[in-house]
């Protein structure tokens, strides 16, 4: 039995959280009333962070995010590494554990970011596999995140929404939405964000997140964006957040940013910028 | 698709673009699929610089990246966990033909090695001043010592501890002389200090185990072991007085 009742984030905003923040969140965490780390920065023995995690995990729900399953892998999930994870969250006992619909892993070298994977029935089964072993031995549901994606593969035989409702109706498994990825992924591959967002089951969203990205430009001269987790989310993506909401009410939003982390004031402006979007219909 | 010809790519910029992948209108999408390769590249160096700091300082940001680059390509990552990445760079810097007069280096990338490791090691309990009292007896010679899991040695012909000294401190230009260097973690802040001429083979006599009498025979003469100790002590690193 996977127990969902510790799978509850508040429906607040929440933000990456950063070691230079430590000291302003703890004096005064304004509209932030979660935090979400990185699973695999805090799998080391002890020292500062783990230290940092505990006095964090005291006054804030804490969401666990992993990196580096490989959840989209063609080989076997690492089953040291999600024994790592598991200790994470026995000891932790977080709010919510996510992953990413991706893979990062391959015979052995790890790549160290989320590579896309083609939309077919093989992969839907692989992904459920591993998701079944995920949810097993961590005693819990997970939500799995949407990707930003930059090519197409001639392979795909399914749309991303598609793929990912098929995965939360055969695993059982939550749904992580990235306001951002969905704007990114509809730019590079040509469809509707809007569209995307509106065929998307909102009612399985446990979370979501919204970030910054970088613009360029593709070989044929079409926009090409590229998640960087290193800016304000743009305006956009701010009207496909209120869209969500609107419709689906009220979820944990969070502000990613990962990369040239700004000052913990502009972090909190994001954060207060998504509460003036939840607050009407909480 | 095939992941194995993915992932050879994404390590060989001159791999072409895996067949099955395209832009959203069917055409060849290498600029799309470079993206992939660039997000390995950075966010791989973003991670040595986080951990080699010193090594980049003395040979400079650019050359640093290019460097990295060169190493992620020969040595991905084998665990998930960045905070482990980049334990091959010291012997692989032995070899690396650019930095050949800098003799230094490999050494100073052990000590950046340590200091991370020594970060992210396991805390341990402070012992009262009270379980340091048989220290101070007649009949030292056959007690030996446990340490810290932060603590961490490095032992170098050059002078590693005056280097990260120049480097993050502002200290004096290093002269030629070898340098022992333990780090201690009194708390979080692992802290590089430089043992006293002998002390780096004592310590390492120590670590494996042996007494304290045998440890100072090891070092030979000279050795100001109450010193040692005393730096040791006041550092957190000894948690064990045993018999």
């Amino acid at each position: 039995m996977l127990d969902d009742s510790r799978n509850a984030l508040p429906a607040r905003p929440g933000v990456g959280y950063k070691p230079q923040h430590f000291t302003a969140i703890m004096a005064d965490a304004g509209p932030v009333g979660w935090l979400e780390i990185h699973a695999e920065n805090y799998m080391g023995a002890g020292g500062r962070p783990q230290a940092q995690l505990r006095h964090l995990a005291e006054r804030f729900p804490i969401s666990v995010h992993g990196v580096g399953l490989s959840i989209g892998g063609e080989g076997p999930l690492d089953q040291d590494h999600l024994q790592r994870l598991k200790h994470l969250c026995d000891w932790l006992n977080p709010a919510s554990f996510s992953e990413h619909l991706a893979w990062s892993t391959h015979d052995g070298a790890y790549l160290n970011d989320l590579l896309p994977l083609p939309y077919t029935p093989a992969t839907l089964t692989r992904v459920c596999d591993h998701i079944d072993q995920v949810q097993q031995v961590l005693g819990r549901r997970m939500l799995l995140e949407n990707p930003s994606v930059y090519v197409a593969f001639t392979d795909t035989e399914m749309d991303e929404v598609a793929f990912l409702s098929d995965i939360a109706r055969r695993t059982g498994c939550g749904l992580l939405l990235d306001v951002n990825n969905v704007y990114v992924s509809g730019t590079n591959q040509n469809y509707d964000p809007m569209a995307y967002l509106d065929a998307f089951p909102l009612h399985l969203v446990g979370e979501i997140h919204l970030g910054g990205h970088d613009e360029d430009r593709d070989d044929q001269g079409n926009r090409l964006l590229i998640d960087s987790h290193g800016a304000e989310v743009v305006d956009p993506v701010w009207a496909l957040y209120a869209h969500v909401i609107a419709k689906g009410g009220a979820r944990a939003t969070l502000i990613e940013w990962d990369n040239d982390v700004p000052e913990w004031p502009l972090l909190a402006a994001e954060a207060a910028r998504a509460q003036a979007v939840l607050e009407p219909v909480a | 698709m095939s992941q194995t010809l993915f992932a050879q790519a994404l390590l060989d910029p001159d791999a072409p673009v895996p067949a099955g992948i395209t832009d959203p209108y069917g055409a060849p999408a290498p600029k799309r699929f470079s993206v992939y390769r660039n997000n390995v590249a950075s966010s791989l160096t973003r991670a040595l610089e986080a951990a080699f700091p010193t090594v980049r300082k003395l040979v400079g940001d650019e050359f640093f990246g290019a460097m990295a680059v060169v190493f992620l390509r020969a040595h991905p990552p084998t665990s998930r966990m960045m905070m482990l990445y980049g334990d091959a760079l010291p012997g692989w810097l032995e070899s690396f033909s650019p930095v050949a007069h800098l003799g230094y280096l490999p050494d100073v990338a052990r000590l950046d090695q340590a200091m991370r490791e020594s970060y992210h090691a396991a805390d341990s309990a402070t012992l009262p001043e009270t379980a340091f009292q048989r220290l101070l007896g007649s009949d030292i010679a056959a007690l030996s010592l446990s340490f810290a899991p932060s603590l961490r040695l490095v032992r170098s012909r050059w002078p590693v501890h005056a280097i990260w000294a120049a480097n993050h401190e502002a200290g004096p230009k290093p002269q030629a002389v070898a340098q022992d260097v333990v780090i201690l973690r009194p708390a979080f802040d692992p802290r590089p200090q430089l043992l006293p001429p002998g002390g780096g083979a004592v310590l390492e006599a120590l670590l494996a185990g042996q007494s304290l009498g045998d440890s100072v025979e090891t070092a030979g003469e000279g050795l100001d072991l109450a010193a040692l100790l005393g730096l040791l002590i006041s550092g957190q690193a000894v948690t064990g007085v045993l018999e």
